[in-house]
Parts: structure tokens; C-alpha cells; sequence
């Protein structure tokens, strides 16, 4: 017998993009106050969690059908390669750069290599989590 | 180029995260793979000939000046093992190629490989307390999951063990690393032994020696912290097994050297008395067990704990000598374990089993594996041309040197014991009638030899050549006898 889960899924609907949203602040926020990467990707995780309890397995594959496992090592190269691009500069490893710009809206933003390194962080969280889960929870 | 030292790390790492990419196609994973081990070879052998002509090589990784960043420290004995470490991943890896099979190739065996490997070259290279650590857990996580992936019964169930004494040894390193921290308030490992030796190692300094000892004698298998050792590295296949045999545990052998050499060198009276005493007792308990079996796994296995008995042994007289034999011998052993461990797993290979009473004369079909074995035996006991002699010889002249007389004369009686224990396997199992086995054509013993050969003969060419090798290994020495010359090429300006 199929319970009805009506007020869960149209919850989910709206709510996941609450989620989705505070996992991006939560992001990009890292650099001066608490947040970063890790929690970044566990909240985003979260969310995709959340769609799972609130749907099933396949449904979720269909509407986001992303690899996990190479989402962990696309992640990995980015990390990797923010790292290793300072070898082509003749610096140490991971010595980053930043630089400000001035743009039209957004105003004066200051942007820093280790965000390229947090968002691979982010990326190995999201795909770490969602691989655990979904091997686990797939398994017939 | 200033990042030459992150090179054996950084290769392997990238060779891995590229591996995730096409778990199925073995063939380009085979490839990748042994090219970029054979590159790990060549750069390592450059970082020990740059060792050897500049001194010390230090990186302020990501530009922070020294005990406030992450440092790698790369001197003559981290380069050395570094070279040493990719020899073995590449002929292990070699091996790998024709014995694992492609069902477990298939399942991520080369990323978990590689990540293997940048763990213990990671771990040897870098020169912060909190970074060994991290690196300690890129290696276990990597040999956790080679040791179960298969899952047959006996995997399943020694990973268990396995991880349960790694995850207990881990939260101890931990615990000893904040200990030190608040007593010394800093990470990087020439800052620590210089602020140690301004307090001039009161009592808490010494328990914390102690701590250390326990966590990495956990890793590297002392006696009494052994015990899960010999089930856990019977359990996963020969590659895998031989690659664990001869680096693991010497990466927790690595580490108690540096600590003690590098740390707590000012009251030893205690501290390094303790090693010494252990050290003995697990040559002792070794060689009860290499004796005791007629596995010829185990019997390999229990060779591990008797040499890192002798290598620590070595390391707690704390002479000049006794710390070059040491650094010699450690060398000798990574390499000679490993061939051990794949000439063992040919004969597995050809006979099906590992009990020793079901083999026999297989020297009539397969002299050069015999051959092969029958001079990897006589280095792995010491006999004078070859590799195990000059070391050992060193370990025990720097015992009585040190006034160590029943340690340095058990490590010379453990010799005779080492061979009697592995020429069991030599008369047993070579000498005798002939005995068909089945499946053995199918074995490819032609392909499967290349890499033991290949081990055996850099062992030979060690321990012949040792003339040419002293250099390096005397200035590996000379750092552990005097951290002056470490902390200096660390922390610069002062």
C-alpha cells in the first residue's frame, strides 16, 4: 500500500531551494566569516538527501543525473590543480593569488584562488556524501 | 624549480584522481599506472643526486615562512626512502599487472595504488608533526580499502582487525600530538626539537616519548604492539601484501627514528633503554614465530617484525655506526622484503597453496625461481657480499660500541635463526621430488619473475656496490646523529 506523502513532497519542493541557497551562501561566505566548502557541500548534500527521503532512488537519478564518484575526482583536480598551478609561477605549492575588481552591480569583489581550492573541497563533500548514500541506500 | 621535492607526491596523486575516471578500461589503467611509477623512479633518483650535492631540500609550501606554514623536508634519509618507496611500488605494481585480476582492477585497485604510494612518500617527506599524521591517513585509508577490496571471508574479517587497531592508534597519535602541542605550542618538527631542547625534556616530555612510541610502534609493528600483524597481512593478495610488508611498517620505523633522533635525544637514558629492551624482544618473539610455522606467508610475515626489531635496535644505541647500519639495513629490508614476498607468491601461484609440507622440488621445473630465492635468502641473513651484511654488520658494532653487549649479540644470533628460518622454505620446498600441481601451465612464472629479478638484483647491486652507496647513506646518518644540520635547514634566518 502506497502511503501518501502529498504535504511532504510539495515541503520538499519549496524547501530544498531554501537549502540549496543558505549551502551557497554558506559557500561562498567561508573567506571572512564562518563557513567554507565542507558545510558548503554537506548542506547541498543535505538537500539532495532530502529529495531522496522525499521521492525514491530512481526518480532523483533521473532528475539529477550526476556521477558521484566523478564528481570526486573532477573535485580533486580542481584542488590539485589550484595547487599545482602555482609550480608554473615558480612558487611554493599552493601559494595562492587574489586580486580586487570593480564591477558594474556587484561592486568591488575580491577574488582569491583558494576559492577555486574550496570549491573542489565542496565537490569531494557533495560527492563523497552522495556516493556513501546512494551505494548503501541502492543496494537490493 | 623550488617544488622538485613535492614531485614524488604530487605525481602519484595526480596518477590517481586521472585513474578515477575509467575504472573499466584495465588496459589504459595498466598503463598510466606503470608510466607514471617509472617517472616516480626517475625524479626521486634526481631529488637524492640533488640531496646529495645542495644539502638539505626544504619548501615553504603556499609561502609561509617555516614554523608557521607546512614544511617538506627533504634530506639524504627521507630522499633515500622516497627512492627506495617507488622502486618497490613500481615492481609490485609490475607484479600486480599479471596476478590480481581483472575483477578487482576493476574496482578502483590503481587510484587505491597510487593513493598508497602518495601516502607513504608523503609521510616521509614532510617535515610538520600534524601533516605526518594526515599523511599516516592517506596511507591507511589507501591500504584499508587494498586489503579488503575482493572481499573474500578472511579479508573481510582481518580488515576488521586491521582497522580497528589503525583507527585506535590514529585517535592515540592525536592525542600525543596535542599533548605536545600544549607543552611546546608549535607543529613543525625542527621548531618543536629546538623548543625542546630549550625546557631540556623534563618529565612530561618523556611520557610523550613514550606515547610516540606506543603510537608508531602500533604502525610499525614492535614488540608488544605486533599482535595484529601477522593475520591482518596474511589476508589480502601477494601484491598487496608484499607492498604492505615493505612499506607500512617501515614508515612507522621511519617515524620513530626521526622522533627520537630528532625530539627526544636529550635523556635517553630512559626512553631510548625502553627501545632498546622492545627492540630485542621483538627480534626474540620473531624469530620464535618464523621458526614456529611451515606457512610460508608467515613465515615472511614474522621476518618483518625481526628486522624492524633490528632496525630499532640500531636506532636506540644512538651511535654514529649504529645509525648508519640502521639507515642501511632499513633500505636492505624494504627491498629484500619485497622480493621475498613475490617469489613467495610465485610459488603460491604454481603450487595453489602455502603450506610449506605440500610443496616440493620445485628447483627441477624452476631453477631461476629457485636461484632467485636462494640469494634473496642468503641477503635477507647477512651473508657478506650481499645486502643485509654491511648493515647489520654496523647495528651490531654500534650495540657494543654502546655497551649493549646481550642486545647487539641477540641481533648477531637472530642471523643464523633468519636463515634457518627461510632456508626451511628453500630445502623444503625447492629440494625433493618433483610434484605435479595443478593448473600450473596456466601460470605465466616468465612474467610473474620480472619483477622479484628486478628487486633482486637492485639488492645485489646494493650490497656489492655498497662502496657507492655509503656516501649517501653516511649523510643520511649524519642529520640523525646531529639535528643541528635539520633544524638549520629548516628554520633558515636564525
Amino acid at each position: 500500500m502506497k502511503t501518501n506523502d502529498l504535504i511532504l513532497q510539495t515541503t520538499t519542493k519549496v524547501v530544498v531551494f531554501i537549502i540549496l541557497l543558505f549551502a551557497v551562501y554558506i559557500f561562498f561566505a567561508g573567506h571572512y566569516t564562518p563557513g567554507g566548502g565542507f558545510v558548503g557541500g554537506l548542506l547541498t548534500s543535505g538537500a539532495i538527501v532530502l529529495l531522496l527521503l522525499a521521492f525514491d532512488l530512481k526518480t532523483l537519478q533521473n532528475f539529477l543525473p550526476f556521477n558521484y564518484i566523478y564528481m570526486i575526482a573532477i573535485g580533486l583536480l580542481f584542488s590539485i590543480g589550484t595547487g599545482a598551478g602555482s609550480l608554473l609561477f615558480n612558487v611554493p605549492f599552493l601559494t595562492h593569488a587574489f586580486t580586487h575588481i570593480d564591477l558594474p552591480i556587484l561592486g568591488d569583489l575580491s577574488l582569491h584562488t583558494a576559492t577555486l581550492f574550496d570549491l573542489g573541497v565542496f565537490l569531494v563533500v557533495v560527492g563523497v556524501t552522495m556516493t556513501i548514500i546512494q551505494t548503501i541506500g541502492g543496494d537490493e | 624549480m623550488i617544488n622538485f621535492l613535492l614531485l614524488p607526491i604530487l605525481i602519484p596523486l595526480m596518477t590517481g584522481v586521472l585513474l578515477i575516471f575509467f575504472p573499466k578500461h584495465i588496459k589504459w589503467q595498466r598503463w598510466i599506472a606503470g608510466i607514471f611509477s617509472f617517472i616516480t623512479i626517475i625524479v626521486s633518483t634526481m631529488l637524492v643526486q640533488k640531496v646529495k650535492t645542495d644539502g638539505i631540500q626544504t619548501l615553504d609550501v603556499s609561502s609561509w615562512d617555516a614554523p608557521f606554514g607546512i614544511t617538506l623536508v627533504s634530506d639524504m634519509l627521507s630522499a633515500l626512502l622516497v627512492l627506495t618507496t617507488s622502486i618497490v611500488a613500481f615492481a609490485c605494481l609490475l607484479f600486480s599487472f599479471r596476478s590480481i585480476g581483472e575483477e578487482r582492477e576493476k574496482f578502483y585497485y590503481y587510484p587505491c595504488y597510487s593513493f598508497l604510494i602518495v601516502g607513504v612518500n608523503g609521510a616521509f617527506t614532510t617535515g610538520d608533526i600534524f601533516n605526518l599524521f594526515v599523511f599516516f591517513e592517506v596511507m591507511l585509508m589507501a591500504s584499508y580499502a587494498l586489503m579488503v577490496l575482493g572481499g573474500t571471508k578472511i579479508q573481510l574479517r582481518e580488515t576488521i582487525k586491521y582497522l580497528l587497531v589503525n583507527v585506535i592508534s590514529s585517535a592515540l597519535f592525536v592525542i600525543t600530538v596535542a599533548y605536545l602541542y600544549s607543552v611546546v605550542g608549535t607543529l613543525n618538527m625542527a621548531h618543536i626539537s629546538e623548543r625542546i631542547s630549550e625546557v631540556g625534556q623534563p618529565g612530561i616530555i618523556t611520557v610523550i616519548a613514550i606515547l610516540f612510541l606506543i603510537v608508531f610502534g602500533l604502525k610499525g609493528a614492535i614488540f608488544p604492539l605486533f599482535f595484529w600483524l601477522p593475520d591482518s597481512y596474511y589476508a589480502p593478495p601477494v601484491p598487496v601484501m608484499a607492498l604492505f610488508g615493505a612499506l607500512l611498517t617501515k614508515v612507522g620505523v621511519y617515524s620513530i627514528m626521526r622522533t627520537y633522533t630528532l625530539f627526544f635525544y636529550h635523556d635517553t637514558g630512559y626512553t631510548h633503554q625502553i627501545l632498546a629492551i622492545l627492540a630485542i624482544l621483538s627480534i626474540i618473539f620473531g624469530v620464535i614465530g618464523a621458526i614456529a610455522y611451515w606457512d610460508i606467508k608467515k613465515i615472511i610475515i614474522y621476518n618483518i617484525i625481526i628486522a624492524v626489531g633490528a632496525i630499532l635496535f640500531g636506532v636506540s644505541a644512538m651511535t654514529p655506526d649504529a645509525l648508519t647500519g640502521s639507515v642501511f639495513y632499513l633500505i636492505h629490508d624494504m627491498l629484500i622484503k619485497a622480493a621475498l614476498f613475490l617469489l613467495v607468491g610465485v610459488m603460491i601461484a604454481i603450487s595453489g597453496t602455502s603450506n610449506l609440507k605440500d610443496i616440493s622440488g620445485l628447483i627441477k621445473r624452476y631453477p631461476g625461481l629457485a636461484w632467485t630465492f636462494f640469494i634473496s635468502a642468503l641477503a635477507l641473513a647477512g651473508i657478506p657480499p650481499l645486502s643485509g651484511f654491511v648493515g647489520k654488520l654496523l647495528i651490531i658494532k654500534g650495540g657494543f660500541e654502546a655497551e649493549q653487549y646481550w642486545g647487539a649479540a641477540i641481533v648477531l644470533m637472530s642471523s643464523l635463526l633468519i636463515l634457518f628460518s627461510i632456508m626451511k622454505i628453500f630445502i623444503n620446498g625447492f629440494w625433493g621430488t618433483p610434484r605435479a600441481y595443478e593448473g600450473e601451465e596456466k601460470v605465466p612464472v616468465k612474467t610473474l619473475m620480472i619483477a622479484p629479478v628486478v628487486l633482486v638484483t637492485i639488492s645485489v647491486f646494493y650490497g656489492v656496490g655498497s662502496e657507492v652507496i655509503f656516501p649517501y647513506i653516511s649523510q643520511a646518518a649524519e642529520t640523525l646523529v646531529n639535528p643541528e644540520i635539520y633544524i638549520e635547514a629548516v628554520l633558515k634566518e636564525r
